[in-house]
């Protein structure tokens, strides 16, 4: 049990799959907010859950998070994670208005703007990883928090965490334009369930 | 959060555990469905946490257990290392904190009831374990990040709408 032996020819699938989707995701982020959106190559990476809280500024850094389950075929979590400062500017460009602030409970149109933007990226990743590989995938209504990364990102670790003291995450981070080498990323996070990894793997023909 | 202290603080990861005597303190953060438990005997001013994410670890599918992983055997192995520190059983007390659903889903899927699960699971563990359980924080909806201190036997918990907040 746990998860399955990857080698360098493994790792460079997934790194397409973040690839596939993460840039599908991007372009509608870019369309939606009319603004251009730079993505950096995906990091997959084996690492412990303590490592994972360390991801995104550590377990107590307040983000922006969305998360889905996916069920189907292949089976896994997948979060968006936004730093406030950057979901801030996003939302106050779609809805237009500069008052708006997660930090201060948020109103709801921004609230329910997030909840949009997630439904819409999440949608195009994972569609689009879907029509690669071949294989259902129903993901969940994304549920929004803003709070600790490390109190959104454990939801993820459950379900591993029965298997293994590992996850395998595919990484891919976006940020604006002009922003790019600033703290503002946002980052893609796709944690199939152990099991899923062979699914994967036999979809493109490689044991 | 104890800001004036001489002691160091000791963090505890995810699935970790780890014990301290006065005038260290002992904490971990981001805590969301995963509950902290902490242990202590206010007479020897010696407290352990451990960091639980599973209720039960007849959960586990693997060969090998962490046993910080789960509520019965963490607790269990926490229990062992503070007699070890020369804690006596029978002044044993605890304080728990998390267990929180961070996010709301219409899904019967018992994973995302875990918060809740797993706060069942360390009471009936420290039933079993005839170990008081003094204060809580539990439930909701939001992260929390827990700091104890032997020397007082407070429990400091940290939300990010909330603020600080001592049981």
């Amino acid at each position: 049990m746990g998860h399955p032996k990857i080698n360098s020819m493994h790792l460079d699938i997934l790194k397409e799959i973040g690839n596939i989707g993460a840039a599908h995701a991007a372009t509608a982020l870019s369309d939606l907010l009319k603004k251009k959106i730079e993505m950096r190559v995906p990091k997959v990476e084996m690492i412990t859950f303590n490592e994972m809280m360390d991801l995104a500024g550590g377990p107590e850094k307040v983000v922006v998070g969305i998360f889905l389950r996916i069920e189907g075929d292949l089976e896994g979590s997948m979060f968006f994670i936004l730093p406030i400062e950057q979901a801030n500017r996003f939302i106050q460009h779609l809805i237009q208005d500069d008052q708006f602030d997660f930090r201060s409970n948020g109103s709801f149109i921004g609230m329910s703007a997030m909840q949009e933007m997630g439904n819409i990226l999440s949608g195009s990743y994972l569609s689009a990883l879907s029509d690669f590989l071949q294989l259902k995938m129903y993901p969940t209504v994304p549920g929004l928090s803003i709070d600790m990364f490390g109190a959104i990102i454990s939801i993820g670790l459950i379900e591993i965490s029965q298997v293994s003291d590992y996850v395998i995450v595919i990484n891919t981070s976006i940020s604006e334009e002009g922003l790019e080498n600033t703290e503002m990323k946002g980052h893609f996070l796709l944690l199939p369930d152990p099991e899923s990894f062979n699914v994967i793997f036999k979809a493109l023909g490689v044991e | 959060m104890f800001a004036s202290k001489e002691g160091k603080v000791v963090k505890v990861g995810i699935a970790q555990m780890d014990v301290v005597k006065s005038p260290d303190t002992i904490r971990t953060s981001g805590l969301g469905s995963c509950v902290g438990v902490v242990l202590y005997d206010e007479t020897k001013k010696v407290a352990g946490l451990v960091h639980i994410m599973l209720p039960d670890s007849s959960l586990s599918r693997s060969e090998t257990i962490n046993c910080a992983k789960f509520a019965d055997t963490g607790i269990q192995g926490l229990l062992e290392m503070l007699l070890v520190e020369g804690a006596q059983k029978y002044r044993l007390k605890a304080k728990i904190a998390g267990g929180a659903q961070m996010f709301q889903f219409a899904s019967d899927k018992n994973m995302m009831r875990i918060g809740p699960r797993n706060v069942e699971a360390v009471k009936k563990v420290l039933k079993e374990l005839g170990i008081p359980l003094i204060a809580e924080d539990t439930g909701g909806n939001s992260g929390r990040t827990i700091e104890f201190d032997p020397d007082t036997s407070k429990l400091m918990i940290r939300t990010v709408n909330k603020g600080v907040s001592e049981i």
